[in-house]
């Protein structure tokens, strides 16, 4: 090559500038701290996340400890500012240790069927053949399930407490994940870049690396926050049907269940948990959508 | 491009160089492709998308390939790039076999053979900008990441593009031009002496087409390529090609030097390629359809010669006998029984007379 000839005169400057250039993850978290919506969602999440873990500075009474003469005191009552449960427990309290368990029931399954399900769907979607056929076909088997069911099913064989309820939450969120793997990666795998990738004589697991993992990882990860929200309100729904998180735990699916027969003598306060799996699944949702948006970098 | 691993390697390759040897020798080269049947049904058939193409290429021109949809011109393209298997035949570069024992190994190929396609943007990473994406072939192949980028840039300088303004875009960015500017960049990072173009000028607007077809004919004489031009667009072709390849469902009909090939083409098919091209002299306007119908399945071809079905001149022994690809003349060479004498079809004397 002619190097004199197509040297741009400033070359060091130009190069400076190529390796300073924005990676694609930083426009992402650029465009994601300008989405208003987003960043105010992702405040209140963190806000949760700040209160369950730090939950005793948050809270005055005991979470377990309840008096008979407190029972069922409507939200506004002095000392018990959001009123007290069936067995006098405060429920502020309860609400921010029950958040404990919601949150991670509510995101640990998801996390570890996004490193399964991912994985083994990036691997079926990028060998193809046998291996796809394998996996995928694995895949359906669980698929015929619906996840309520898949999830009741095993924790009816394993036992309720909370790594029962993770662990079904898990196996039933594979599946999908599989599936939106494979077909991202399926996709990608045929466009032109990366059979330019493989006519520059890159190995298979070099094209995996630069060409493929930064297009997949996007809608997996946009798929999977989205699950969240999901996966807090099966996690409750399985405490409300007793197979999940069991008494005298904290946890809002099981609240929400202890509560029930009051909601007649105190609407207000049996609501409270299911306002909590609410705004909480609610926030997860708006940030998936917002992730999405930050990710598309073609709008 | 001192201490550079690729260079030094594109040097001593091209050193010592015989020049009666062809850069790039197709040989017998063949690809079915199963179709998929029902699944009770495997039996789908067979496509014969590129069936028994020999041909050369000469190091230092440009070969146009023509022919219409569905010919096997990209089919063949990816099958020279190693980017689908063969059936069989043998593709040698520079005299070397390509994947032989003690030939060519496929990464060497690359270093020497790459290629543009013809969806701009599909064709680039969508995750990264044009510089990475130009310097991921020299930094695979053991250019240090800094030395690559700065490649990259001069690379970017020589497709017209400056460096400053584009290196840090992404391809949805750019307009259709300049991502096939950064294609072509792509493509010459690894320094090739041949460079296959499918359609790679095909899906930009004609002003652009222009400019890029002129910016190909420079990059050529700098860097001293060798090209396969792929394209239904015969005025492109034209202008492009020292020497034109006409296919017709997947079998090589007719191939030659570009002025003889546009004056006096020999195959009836040809001639009717070539009168279905709009012409700029109205008194020279297109008459009649020179070609009615669809080109015959492919999965079934005609017997003897395939263009039979829609040649005007069909006889009885292009039902029998497949026609092979003979030396004409005029130079180049031609499949069709017109032109051979003694081959039993009544215009095939009369043909050799003139």
């Amino acid at each position: 090559m002619a190097d004199a000839a197509v040297l741009p005169a400033d070359a060091n400057l130009v190069l400076n500038r190529a390796q300073q250039g924005k990676s694609y993850w930083r426009r992402v978290w650029e465009r994601l701290l300008d989405d208003k919506l987003t960043l105010a969602v992702m405040a209140v999440l963190a806000l949760l996340l700040v209160m369950v873990v730090f939950a005793p500075w948050f809270t005055v009474h005991d979470p377990y400890t309840g008096s008979v003469l407190r029972r069922l005191k409507p939200v506004g009552t002095l000392g018990h500012w959001l009123g007290t449960d069936e067995v006098g427990r405060d429920l502020w309290s309860r609400m921010v240790y029950g958040g404990r368990m919601s949150l991670l029931a509510g995101v640990v399954p998801v996390f570890l069927a996004l490193l399964v399900g991912g994985f083994l769907g990036i691997l079926a979607g990028y060998m193809g053949g046998l291996v796809n056929s394998a996996i995928m076909r694995l895949t359906d088997v669980l698929y015929a399930f619906p996840s309520i069911l898949l999830a009741i099913a095993i924790t009816g064989i394993l036992g309720s407490g909370l790594q029962n309820t993770i662990l079904a939450l898990t196996i039933s969120f594979i599946p999908p994940i599989i599936r939106i793997s494979e077909s991202v990666t399926a996709q990608t795998r045929h466009l032109d870049f990366v059979e330019a990738a493989r006519a520059s004589g890159a190995r298979p697991l070099t094209i995996m690396r630069y060409h493929i993992l930064n297009n997949v990882l996007g809608p997996i990860l946009v798929y999977a926050t989205s699950l969240i929200s999901i996966c807090i309100i099966l996690a409750a729904g399985l405490s409300f049907l007793g197979l999940g998180v069991t008494p005298p735990s904290a946890e809002w699916g099981l609240m929400l269940n202890n509560l029930r027969q009051a909601l007649w003598v105190s609407p207000l306060v049996a609501a409270l948990p299911g306002v909590m799996i609410f705004i909480t699944s609610m926030c997860f949702n708006l940030m998936s959508d917002g992730l999405r948006q930050a990710m598309d970098v073609r709008l | 491009m001192s201490g550079s691993a690729v260079a030094a390697h594109g040097a001593v390759a091209r050193a010592g160089q015989d020049p009666a040897v062809p850069l790039l020798s197709v040989e017998n080269l063949t690809k079915h492709f199963a179709v998929k049947g029902g699944w009770l049904n495997r039996s789908g058939g067979l496509v014969q998308a590129v069936d028994d193409v020999s041909f050369n290429v000469r190091s230092g021109e440009t070969l146009g390939v023509v022919g219409e949809s569905g010919c096997g011109k990209s089919t063949t393209a990816r099958l020279i790039m190693h980017l689908i298997a063969r059936d069989s035949g043998r593709i040698s570069f520079a005299g070397r076999l390509v994947g032989a024992p003690h030939g060519l190994s496929r990464r060497d190929l690359h270093r020497q053979m790459q290629m543009v396609f013809q969806d701009s943007y599909a064709s680039l990473n969508p995750r990264l900008p044009v510089a990475t994406s130009i310097a991921f072939a020299p930094f695979i192949h053991g250019l240090g990441k800094a030395a690559a980028l700065k490649r990259a840039m001069q690379l970017l300088e020589a497709v017209g593009l400056d460096p400053l303004q584009f290196a840090n875009r992404y391809p949805h960015e750019l307009s259709g031009g300049q991502r096939q500017r950064i294609n072509i960049a792509r493509a010459l990072a690894l320094e090739p002496r041949l460079v296959i173009l499918d359609e790679a000028v095909s899906a930009l607007d004609k002003s652009i087409e222009a400019q890029v077809l002129n910016l190909l004919v420079d990059l050529k004489a700098h860097f001293d390529l060798t090209y396969i031009f792929i394209s239904h667009d015969l005025n492109v072709v034209r202008y492009i090609s020292d020497r034109v390849m006409v296919m017709y469902l997947g079998k090589v009909v007719e191939i030659g030097p570009v002025h003889r090939i546009y004056r006096s083409p020999q195959h009836p098919y040809t001639q009717a390629l070539l009168s279905a091209m709009p012409s700029m002299d109205p008194r020279r306007r297109t008459l009649r359809a020179p070609l009615s119908g669809d080109p015959p399945n492919p999965i079934s071809p005609p017997s003897g010669c395939r263009f039979r079905t829609r040649c005007p001149f069909a006889e009885q022994v292009c039902e029998a006998v497949p026609p092979s690809l003979l030396a004409v003349a005029k130079s180049g060479a031609v499949a069709c029984h017109m032109r051979v004498a003694g081959s039993g079809h009544s215009r095939a004397d009369k043909a050799v007379a003139h």
